[in-house]
């Protein structure tokens, strides 16, 4: 029988199709942040009586910190899928470039997070009132995004090897995360208050940055990461 | 296909194996017998490629570890007690998957003789999470084979299977041993060990204390055996 070992763009979208498959198959990471998003924007949207104007200035506060819990609930659970069944030691032992691992997982990761991005934001919208549906907007979601899984993704498979997991991601991770998040919520809030463009290249400049050098670091790193 | 010398592995200050010399020939059938504790899976998890020796020489397949660790992963097939597959997924999807990590070319006609070989044919359009626990050890014994590796390692296979699963994990284990395999497989259950081995290596404190073949074994039997070289 002829085998040859896939090239890390074959082995990242076996994964990828893999995770996805699984995933919208059950739903069951998907439904809890998504179920957790909706909560939290009901609740702020009660627990603040706001005119237009405050709106459009929370409005990237409240955006950001949904997508940070939600996305630090889906990636638990997307490492704690490998973990608990021995599936991550089923990937370690193929005999592909081990960062394929990383891409993949951390692809199928962010692809989740966007789902719940592309279904919070037409709902706030509704809520809020205000308008969501802009594209320099979405761009900066997208950037934000691709920063948090990024670090996340390395550093929920560090956390998922011990028993505290579940509390060891949002130690690790928040403080590390702490410049995109920054930087996320400074660039969409500028773009919804209107803010010249020259306010916002700053915090847009640090996230394609951070994006950039996390990225290169855990393709770096990742192997040593899980390694025993 | 394997040889290991000297091989020392440490977690910290603790040593688990204290210079273990161990080797296989091609198409050998080794089972490594020991008591809990004895370093028998750190053993294994090191022959995987999954754990880093920490002194020593390790050689699978005529690749050295950990140097050339991805081409000893291609030749190597793992089992554990653990399945390493996604329950979410359907038998079929989960070998596609694990077909696609391993490069295996013609991957439908080989994902059908795989599941012919394991008896799942019939179930492979279920998922994983319906399977009873010695279907799933079944499908993970055609996972591990579905890229033909030429050394199969398996750590305690028969872990929490019943009578009726244990003997039909017996079949498939002889089935993948007949195809000419080296085969290394840690158990606590003698009696089987004794009936699919062909060599009998006792692991106690980190090192290989006794070793016996299926053949001299003729004179007496594997238990007492076991009992003699832990004592002695």
């Amino acid at each position: 029988m002829k085998t040859s070992s896939p090239s890390l763009l074959k082995a990242t979208l076996a994964i990828v199709r893999k995770d996805l498959a699984a995933e919208f198959r059950s739903f069951e990471m998907i439904s809890a942040m998504l179920v957790f998003s909706l909560l939290v924007i009901i609740i702020f949207n009660f627990a603040l009586e706001l005119d237009i104007k405050t709106r459009q200035s929370v409005t990237a506060g409240v955006l950001w910190t949904t997508f940070a819990f939600a996305g630090t609930l889906g990636l638990n659970r997307s490492m704690s899928v490998e973990k608990d069944r021995g599936c991550m030691d089923g990937l370690l032992l193929a005999p592909v470039d081990r960062s394929a691992i990383y891409f993949g997982k951390a692809i199928s990761n962010l692809t989740f997070m966007l789902v719940v991005e592309a279904i919070i934001l037409p709902v706030y919208s509704m809520l809020y009132n205000v308008n969501l549906f802009r594209i320099d907007l979405v761009g900066v979601i997208l950037l934000g995004s691709i920063g948090y899984t990024a670090v996340g993704t390395l550093l929920s498979t560090m956390s998922a090897q011990t028993r505290t997991r579940e509390i060891l991601l949002p130690i690790l991770l928040f403080p590390v995360a702490i410049p995109v998040l920054l930087a996320a919520v400074k660039a969409s809030g500028g773009l919804l208050t209107g803010a010249e463009f020259s306010e916002i290249l700053t915090p847009l400049n640090i996230l394609i940055v951070y994006d950039v050098i996390f990225i290169a670091v855990a393709f770096m790193v990742f192997d040593f990461v899980v390694e025993e | 296909m394997i040889e290991v010398k000297k091989l020392v592995k440490r977690f910290g200050l603790k040593i688990i194996l204290r210079g273990l010399d161990f080797s296989v020939e091609p198409g050998e059938f080794v089972a490594l017998l020991g008591p809990n504790g004895a370093g028998k899976t750190t053993f294994l998890r090191i022959l995987a490629t999954l754990s880093r020796p920490s002194l020593g020489e390790v050689k699978v397949a005529g690749y050295n570890l950990p140097a050339q660790s991805a081409q000893v992963r291609a030749k190597l097939g793992v089992v554990s007690h653990l399945p390493l597959l996604y329950p979410d997924l359907t038998a079929e999807e989960n070998l596609l998957f694990y077909g696609r990590m391993y490069g295996v070319e013609n991957m439908s006609a080989r994902i059908t003789e795989v599941l012919e070989m394991v008896g799942l044919e019939n179930r492979r359009k279920d998922l994983v999470r319906t399977f009873s626990r010695g279907m799933q050890q079944r499908l993970a014994i055609g996972r591990a084979v579905i890229h033909d590796p030429e050394v199969m390692l398996f750590d305690e296979p028969y872990t929490g299977l019943d009578q009726d699963a244990s003997e039909m994990l017996d079949e498939v284990l002889r089935s993948v041993a007949a195809k000419g395999r080296t085969v290394v497989m840690t158990s606590h259950d003698l009696a089987r060990a004794e009936d699919l081995a062909t060599r009998f290596d006792i692991l106690s404190r980190g090192v290989i204390t006794a070793s016996t073949t299926q053949k001299k074994l003729k004179k007496t039997n594997l238990l007492a055996f076991y009992k003699e070289s832990l004592e002695a």
